[in-house]
């Protein structure tokens, strides 16, 4: 995934989090207005998604004539058939298990791999090592659709269209940069002064690596984990290219988007579609918020 | 379920790393058996060689590969040079989507960075901080294809002498007593209404972000302003946004390089059309819809490219900046 | 540093890893028969029609058919046979893109697979021939529609001052009715709706076909289908504005260009229904009556809908009929494969969707009682009787000229003034610009 890096605020990599321990800042502003602006402005936010939500739950015919806010005048006719019809016709729930198949091991194999290599940028000297970090850098920047094409015949040649294993590889290829960089500041920020001691102990690298490093950076993989896990999850183009839309491969993302060019009468199944495919972040996101934000901020703490 | 596909996920997520741990020790039972002298010059290409492969074929080769794809014919056979530049920026479909990606630039940037910034500071000061920034930011737990979706619902449009099923047109029609509006179709709102849906998704991160570096902001420097008789206009202005620069252009950054790979939204809510076009949603349209131009295609691949270079500088010397205070 | 108990985990997990080495691609059988992976158009009601059709053959082969839905056809087909991940089956947008894909070398003969003499028999020269390129047989139609109808409501019309039962027989009385209706009740006459996904447009290409058939004739119109005809010409540029002069009037439909471009052809005949109706007439094939009942399940065919087909124009071209069909072709050969596609030409699989509604078979031997309403009947019967049955132009051109004939009537209903530089352009790209 090619996001430009996201760093501590001030310029050294700040160790400590900075949520908590700080003084709350006094009411200074004018109280109520602004609890308004504040309390409009989430609201403003929140109603896109409950528009939906509403949707979902309104027969069709109701939703192709009626705004969903009036949901909530009687008559009411809230019902499940939508819910009850895309599960039944269109797959999703083997979207579902296909969109888990591709992102577990598009999380977990990116991580590890970056771990190892993290850690050899961070602690190990051999040249070039700063010039091959820069070029990793500057790779964070590309877009990946100028990868698509090379990549596309390279796939075909050794058959990896269409194969989950093509899109692991890809979606590892993509996720490295990102995981490397996360990784290494978080690896580069643990004091000196434990290796050292480890070293004196007669520790090698890999002792340090699976005993001292990995169990003291478990916030920090826990953030990449995440973001890792709910970029590929959410990703359309790369399942959409590589993958196809093969019902017995095609992730929620490319089942849903080919739904929406489909279905002129269907709206309805759409908002139901469109609520399943989001049922998993939303819940791994309010679950493990605290880390993802924490991953955010450059994933530097102190456990 | 499929027994074969439960086994097969489970040798991925669970054996791939597994192979990686056996190839970095037997590795280094190997290396092991070198004069101690000489271990750590070969260890660590051992650590960071699997790295280094993928990233190579996922992006580096084909960066290349299609460096050189752009200068070959339409079907990818002959020598062209720069026609295909010249055929793509005569088009005028595609200068179309080159001005679209640089108002996705400048709006899209602006209205996050100022809405990241402006509900961070309001967060800042509530008790309530947690749930505000918990709801604005869960928008970036959905896929683009879902946002897509939702947004489509607020721009429905229905004629003004039927009831509107649109939220916006809803709201405009009965508080503004206007008349409703085809946002996506209309030219003077497409664009901005496609931005929107982007950046109702963005603003979390970039308030989340935001919020963190506020915090680290040393309360005792604010107050001591505040004695001295500073207002909080100045206090803002004046000593809040210039520590928060750095942050900021981070989050810039990662904003604007968003912009120029916009894909998603484009494709599932407009397809391009209505003059609404973006360079990434027109690249796929070249190799999907319009018979595999792969010429074209990479022509306007290589471009983006170009786009993003200067971003690139950036992020390099800030990068190199940082390691010589480190 | 690893006890043995761990290194014991590690090689059972080094063995799983280098099982998924070599482990399946995609999703493969199952047991219970092989599964084939069939793309085509169609989603909600007409995919459960397509479901209904080949569930017969599920049963007693087997097998299992996985159906995904794209209305970018094109785009997915091209995809998927460049990357060399064809469907086993699909859908193929028009004779015109079939010709490609079989010139590629892409589609299976059929000649070896369905009965040759059978489909000749039950199917007539006409049909057959638009499935051959190269003189093998490579497609195969699933169901055919009538296209140029023009539905409206009975009961409402008559509240207008106008009588359909004998329908107008040219399209000037067509327009003197139209205006009729609008002056009598003031409101705009006609429905119509564009919007489509990535075929956006392409309910105006098809007022647009039944203009130029019947102001140029079936020969310039099949000089058109093959992509010989100028899109500049003075006969074209006609056709164009005839259809401008309706779409393009704020009087005459319903809620100008804003509801013509956003609102999906599934829906867009919805205030023809609705209480107080918003407007009077949809032009459409066949296949939409479907939709109908989708959006108003109470509706009944004849009492609440029925049609007339579009006026003539030129007196000399009477009788000529745009017809469309939905082509099938076979891209992965297997035995499954072979069986499914000549199960999908015979009477009994034409019948099932015939008696779902929404399809006319160019089966002979469909039994016409087999149409669920008189309408249909109806339908098949001008279908049948069609003279001469001219093919949807649009679909006879190549997958590129198409998109860009869609993308050109949108961009002709955004903005009336640019029909030379549209037509223009797609002039261009007709010569390979």
């Amino acid at each position: 995934m090619s996001v430009a890096p996201v760093a501590a605020p001030t310029a050294a990599p700040t160790p400590l989090v900075v949520e908590r321990g700080e003084p709350r800042r006094p009411f200074t502003l004018g109280s109520l207005p602004l609890h308004l602006v504040l309390i409009l402005l989430t609201v403003i936010w929140v109603v896109p998604t409950l528009g939906l939500l509403v949707s979902s739950f309104r027969p069709g015919f109701l939703t192709a004539r009626t705004g969903w806010w009036t949901a909530f005048a009687p008559p009411f006719q809230f019902t499940l058939q939508n819910y009850r019809d895309v599960l039944d016709s269109y797959n999703l729930l083997g979207s579902f298990i296909n969109s888990l198949t591709i992102a577990i091991p598009a999380t977990v194999i990116p991580i590890a791999i970056a771990a190892f290599a993290a850690y050899a940028f961070a602690w190990m000297k051999f040249p070039a090592r700063n010039i091959l970090f820069l070029a990793l850098i500057g790779l964070l920047a590309v877009p990946l659709q100028v990868t698509l094409i090379p990549v596309l015949s390279m796939f075909k040649n050794f058959g990896l269209n269409g194969s989950f294993l093509g899109i692991w590889l890809a979606h590892t290829g993509y996720g490295l940069p990102f995981s490397i960089y996360l990784l290494r500041n978080f690896f580069g920020a643990l004091p000196n002064d434990l290796f050292e001691s480890a070293a004196i102990d007669g520790a090698g690298p890999l002792t340090m690596f699976f005993r001292l490093v990995l169990p003291l950076s478990v916030p920090a993989l826990a953030s990449l984990a995440i973001f890792q896990f709910l970029w590929t999850w959410n990703d359309l183009l790369v399942a959409l290219v590589y993958l196809g839309g093969d019902p017995a491969v095609a992730p929620m993302t490319v089942t849903i988007a080919n739904l929406v060019n489909s279905l002129g009468q269907g709206y309805e199944l759409l908002t139901a579609a469109a609520f399943l495919s989001m049922a998993l972040p939303l819940v791994v996101f309010l679950a493990l918020q605290r880390y993802f934000v924490r991953g955010m901020t450059a994933g530097a703490v102190k456990g | 379920m499929d027994i074969v596909r439960i086994t097969f996920l489970l040798g991925a997520v669970i054996g791939v790393p597994a192979v990686l741990v056996a190839y970095i020790v037997g590795a280094d039972r190997l290396i092991r058996l070198l004069p101690a002298r000489l271990q750590p010059a070969f260890r660590p290409w051992v650590w960071v060689g699997p790295a280094l492969i993928l990233v190579g074929l996922f992006l580096v080769y084909p960066v290349v590969a299609t460096l050189w794809i752009s200068v070959l014919s339409t079907d990818g056979h002959q020598f062209v040079g720069l026609g295909n530049y010249a055929t793509v920026l005569g088009d005028n479909s595609v200068l179309i989507a080159i001005r679209n990606n640089i108002y996705w630039l400048v709006l899209y940037t602006g209205l996050v960075l100022v809405f990241g910034l402006i509900l961070a500071v309001l967060a800042d000061r509530v008790p309530y901080e947690g749930p505000v920034k918990s709801l604005i930011f869960m928008p970036m737990a959905i896929s683009f294809v879902a946002a897509g979706v939702i947004w489509k619902f607020m721009y429905s449009y229905q004629p003004a002498i039927a009831t509107q099923t649109g939220t916006l047109n809803a709201v405009v029609t009965s508080v503004f007593r206007q008349q409703p509006i085809a946002w996506l179709i209309d030219h003077r709102t497409n664009n901005l209404a496609l931005i929107i849906a982007a950046a109702w998704i963005w603003t979390g991160f970039a308030m989340v972000i935001t919020s963190a570096a506020l915090k680290g902001i040393p309360g005792e420097l604010l107050e001591a302003a505040r004695v001295d008789g500073a207002t909080e206009t100045q206090v803002f202005f004046r000593m809040i946004i210039p520590l928060l620069a750095p942050t900021l252009t981070v989050i810039g950054t990662t904003l604007v390089i968003f912009a120029l790979k916009a894909f998603d939204i484009v494709y599932v809510m407009t397809n391009g059309n209505y003059d609404t076009d973006v360079m990434a949603r027109r690249m796929y349209g070249e190799l999907f819809n319009y018979g595999f131009r792969v010429g074209r295609a990479s022509a306007i691949a290589v471009l983006l490219l170009i786009a993003v270079i200067p971003v690139l500088i950036f992020n390099l010397r800030r990068f190199q900046f940082q390691e010589s205070i480190r | 540093m690893i006890g043995s108990r761990l290194g014991r985990l590690f090689s059972v997990a080094v063995l799983l890893g280098l099982l998924a080495a070599c482990g399946p691609g995609t999703g493969s059988s199952t047991s219970g028969g092989k599964h084939l992976h069939v793309i085509a158009t169609w989603a909600g009601d007409e995919q459960a029609s397509f479901k209904a059709m080949v569930k017969p053959w599920e049963d007693r082969t087997g097998n299992k058919v996985d159906y995904e839905a794209s209305r970018d056809l094109n785009a997915l087909l091209t995809t998927r046979v460049q990357a060399g991940t064809p469907p086993d089956l699909a859908g193929l947008p028009g004779p015109g893109q079939m010709a490609e894909f079989a010139k590629a070398g892409k589609l299976v003969n059929l000649d070896g697979v369905v009965d040759m003499t059978a489909m000749n028999d039950q199917y007539g020269q006409n049909w057959v021939k638009l499935g051959t390129v190269g003189g093998h047989l490579v497609g195969i139609f699933i169901k055919t529609s009538i296209k140029g109808l023009i539905y409206y409501d009975p009961k409402t019309i008559s509240s207008t001052g106008v009588d359909f039962t004998t329908p107008p027989k040219t399209y000037d009385e067509l327009s003197a009715d139209v205006n009729k209706i609008q002056q009598k009740t003031g409101k705009t006459p006609w429905c119509i709706g564009v919007e489509s996904g990535a075929a956006s447009g392409w309910p105006g290409t098809d007022w647009i076909k039944d203009f130029f058939l019947r102001q140029a004739g079936p020969a310039k119109y099949e000089q058109w289908g093959a992509g010989q005809e100028p899109w500049n010409s003075p006969e074209m540029k006609t056709a164009w504005q005839s259809f401008g002069a309706v779409v393009n009037s704020s009087k005459l439909t319903y809620g100008g260009k804003n509801y013509v471009l956003s609102t999906n052809f599934a829906t867009a005949f919805d205030p023809m229904f609705q209480s107080t109706p918003g407007c009077y007439l949809h032009h459409q094939a066949s296949f939409i009556t479907s939709f109908f009942t989708h959006d108003f399940p109470n509706l009944k065919p004849v009492d609440d809908f029925t049609f007339f087909g579009f006026p003539d124009i030129n007196p000399q071209y009477s009788g000529a009929q745009v017809v469309a069909g939905d082509l099938f072709g076979m891209f992965k050969d297997s035995p499954e494969a072979r069986d499914l596609i000549k199960y999908l030409t015979t009477a009994q699989a034409q019948q099932i969707w015939v008696k779902r509604g929404g399809a006319v078979s160019p089966n002979k031997k469909v039994d016409l009682s087999a149409y669920p309403d008189p309408l249909s009947k109806q339908s098949a019967q001008l279908l049948l009787a069609a003279n001469p049955p001219e093919f949807d132009a649009g679909d006879l051109q190549t997958n590129a000229m198409q998109t860009a004939f869609f993308a050109g009537v949108v961009s002709y209903i955004s903005n009336p003034g640019s029909l030379d530089s549209i037509l223009n352009d797609l002039e261009k790209k007709r010569n390979g610009g």
